[in-house]
């Protein structure tokens, strides 16, 4: 018992983390204390105050605008990156599981050979080639993300397709396309959510990364990581601007994990 | 509960992470003062510099980074030394004569100059160096524009060297400072031997470069060595540097800007200009730029102390051409130059058909945080008249072929560092130049530039490049933004440290006070 309400605290936890930072979201688009690109040059390192909650950075913009605009490119790059990666991966992963044999060889190495690649240096790689943006950027992490969402849907094809109901299914006559869509698909769900909440949360974090490098989001646009990435000049004398978004990456990150963790514990057969 | 406990504990880390950082700069900051005001001046005295990198090769002929040179220069001598003005002193050669046709350059060796070893330094060693960096000794020439424009070398007696030129060069002097080595000796990379104020003393890779007071110096005069071992540390992260200079590791590093506010109480901040002109180039051979109205609207729209102000912290100095202040003999200080002016600057955008605006891209390189924020304020300052910039980040690779090497940009900011000769810098505006990235190109501006090379009267010589850098200003060639200062932090306990025209930590300058 102790146990169990566990586990759905963690879900609890996560979920909670992520409703806060999704009104965040939802609320940027709506409103925005500032216009968070225009710059108040006599107003710089402002310290946090009523004008300004989160203070101003070195160019005198706000902070909080700046952090609230952010979400929406935290957002809509794991998004798009967890989009482009599930319908890929989930496709090549069907057919691979399904079919088995050659077809499955052949799409499992391709896949093997992608995953040799460490996902940041694939996504250098491919912002070097086909240049810098939020959507360019998005699919960079996408694409690095197929090979994650391809395993999980491959094992559990392979899992499913041999048991008894499939096999029943199949008897009565029902065609590769309907047991895939309508007899295994239904049953991955769960450890699908799961990896889309992963995914996302590496995503945010990849993106982080490639915006502290300078090759995601292009400036002025804000994007956390560039934010921290601006902000690591100033670590000695004004703290607080690599604080913040500092702590959002963190809370986003940790908001996806746990709300993964608790979907695996809530769901998965074994721990039940 | 347990599990909801481990939450709260997570979660309290990260945030004590974050502002652990904070803490601890802070309370390093109050412990530090201390520790060098009570090391007592025991004898040998010895302090720490911070190196900003790796040395490429200690041989001198051998090296390009000038951080290495910055401290081989100690080691090293040419047969000219500068100074904080950027004049040329004797060094090796006591005086020189220049011929009448400019053509034959002949230095009278000052007698009594030793290398490290013992040996003595005479007009063989001269000749051997500039044969060998010229390919005059049957080798591969080291120094492709030595083996252009030199000649022969010639030693008609012990102390007295003969250069003689294939043409004019009135830049030549700049070559008399080039490091004179030992003839035959071949084991500078490892072993140098020169005969500096400093003695090479160790170099271990990734970590140290040590040198040593050499006590018999005598080549400049009013040069003395009085700290007896200095080490260089090699340390390429701001952030270590900062810690190891509040721990008392650090004697003296190159800090950026925007610490320096951090600094300013503990350490004895030196700063100047460093002959660096952070420029916002334009391409003078694209749509819309190539109309010099368009050019010149994007200079009266541009305030270049906001710049100065918001990116470097003030710490800049204001440059109107492509000269910093520091080539104090060449710099036009009477340039007749654009204030900030919106109304004008839209009224020359109407003229040349661009009421309306346009789109401007600005590639950047991304390794450079300083060129990136002064992206951002220009393209705040342009939104004003209408041009819509859109900032792009390039790696650096990226920017070194496609920018300065393809000419493939609209427009891009980078800084330049120059040399002892003013041609080095504006000679990048000649048509005829290969790195003329800027695309400019004028009739007017080429022959200003071959008069100056070839006249070796010094006045004269200024006032041509004066003239350059006006004419770059009339037709709007790019918009000069700043000489950025460079910044050294300095322990309480060292004094005397100054800025050269090329970057040079003079060790003679310094003392170790009490």
């Amino acid at each position: 018992m102790k146990n169990k309400s566990g586990k759905s605290k963690n879900l609890a936890a996560g979920a909670v983390l992520l409703g806060i930072l999704l009104l965040v979201l939802l609320v940027s688009f709506a409103y925005l204390p500032y216009d968070p690109n225009v710059m108040d040059t006599g107003a710089i390192f402002q310290p946090p105050s009523a004008a300004h909650l989160l203070g101003t950075d070195n160019f005198g913009r706000d902070i909080l605008s700046r952090v609230m605009q952010g979400s929406q490119a935290a957002f809509l790059v794991g998004a798009s990156s967890v989009g482009i990666g599930l319908t890929v991966g989930l496709l090549l992963g069907a057919v691979a599981g399904y079919a088995g044999g050659a077809v499955d060889e052949v799409i499992m190495r391709i896949i093997d050979a992608q995953m040799a690649f460490p996902g940041v240096i694939l996504a250098l790689v491919f912002i070097t080639v086909f240049g810098t943006g939020t959507l360019n950027t998005a699919i960079a992490l996408g694409i690095t993300s197929i090979p994650r969402f391809c395993r999980v849907t491959r094992a559990g094809f392979l899992q499913l397709k041999t048991m008894d109901y499939v096999k029943a299914a199949r008897s009565r006559g029902a065609g590769p396309m309907r047991l895939m869509a309508l007899h295994i698909l239904p049953n991955m769900v769960s450890p699908l959510l799961v990896t889309m909440s992963l995914g996302f949360a590496s995503a945010i974090l990849s993106e982080a990364g490639l915006s502290y490098l300078g090759l995601g989001i292009q400036p002025p646009s804000p994007s956390w990581g560039m934010m921290l990435y601006e902000a690591q000049a100033y670590l000695l004398t004004y703290p607080w601007y690599a604080v913040i978004p500092g702590c959002m990456i963190t809370l986003m990150v940790l908001g996806f994990n746990l709300l993964g963790d608790g979907l695996r514990d809530l769901t998965d057969a074994k721990a039940r | 509960m347990i599990r909801l406990k481990k939450l709260a504990v997570v979660l309290l880390a990260a945030v004590l992470t974050f502002s652990g950082c904070a803490g601890a700069g802070a309370s390093a900051g109050t412990s530090a003062s201390a520790a060098p005001a009570t090391a007592t001046p025991a004898q040998p005295t010895s302090i720490k510099i911070a190196l900003g990198s790796e040395p490429d090769n200690l041989d001198p002929m051998l090296s390009a980074a000038t951080d290495t040179s910055s401290v081989m220069m100690n080691v090293f001598e040419g047969l000219l030394g500068f100074n904080t003005k950027g004049e040329f002193i004797p060094a090796i050669a006591e005086s020189y004569t220049i011929s009448q046709d400019e053509l034959t350059y002949t230095f009278t060796i000052k007698q009594g100059i030793q290398f490290h070893d013992g040996k003595s330094c005479t007009a063989q060693d001269v000749k051997y160096t500039y044969d060998k960096l010229a390919g005059l000794d049957g080798g591969t020439p080291l120094n492709t524009t030595l083996s252009q424009e030199l000649e022969k070398v010639e030693c008609p007696d012990d102390y007295t060297a003969v250069l003689t030129l294939k043409n004019k060069d009135a830049g030549f002097l700049s070559k008399a400072t080039i490091s004179i080595v030992e003839k035959d000796y071949e084991q500078n990379s490892t072993q140098p031997i020169g005969t500096g104020p400093y003695k090479f003393a160790e170099y271990v890779k990734g970590q140290k470069l040590v040198l040593e007071k050499n006590d018999t110096y005598n080549t400049i005069t009013d040069r003395k060595p009085t700290i007896d071992r200095v080490e260089f540390e090699i340390m390429t992260d701001e952030n270590a540097k900062l810690m190891a200079l509040k721990s008392g590791d650090l004697d003296i590093a190159g800090v950026s800007s925007t610490n320096v506010p951090a600094l300013k109480d503990e350490f004895t901040i030196v700063q100047g200009p460093q002959n660096m002109v952070q420029v916002f180039a334009l391409n003078n051979k694209v749509k819309p730029l190539d109309d010099v109205r368009v050019r010149q609207a994007i200079c009266y729209a541009i305030d270049k102390d906001e710049i100065i102000n918001v990116v470097s912290g003030g710490n800049g100095a204001k440059v109107e051409s492509f000269l910093s202040p520091s080539m104090a003999t060449y710099y036009n200080d009477k340039l007749n130059a654009y204030t900030l002016n919106l109304d004008k600057a839209k009224e020359l955008l109407a003229d040349a058909g661009y009421a309306n605006g346009f789109d401007l891209t600005i590639k950047v390189p991304s390794n450079y945080q300083m060129h990136i924020d002064t992206a951002q304020v220009i393209k705040d300052e342009l939104a004003k008249i209408g041009i819509n910039v859109n900032i792009e980040l390039v790696e650096w690779a990226q920017w070194l072929d496609g920018v300065y090497t393809n000419r493939d940009y609209e427009a891009t900011i980078i800084g330049h560092s120059g040399k002892l000769d003013p041609q080095d810098f504006l000679n990048r505006f000649s048509s005829t130049y290969a790195k003329n990235y800027f695309n400019f190109s004028d009739a007017d501006y080429d022959a200003l530039i071959e008069k100056a090379a070839s006249t070796a009267d010094q006045a004269a010589r200024a006032d041509y490049y004066k003239q350059c850098q006006q004419l770059l200003v009339d037709k709007a060639a790019s918009v000069f933004i700043q000489d950025p200062y460079i910044n050294f932090a300095v322990a309480k306990r060292v004094e005397g440290l100054k800025i050269y025209p090329v970057t040079f930590f003079n060790l003679c300058d310094l003392t170790v006070v009490a």
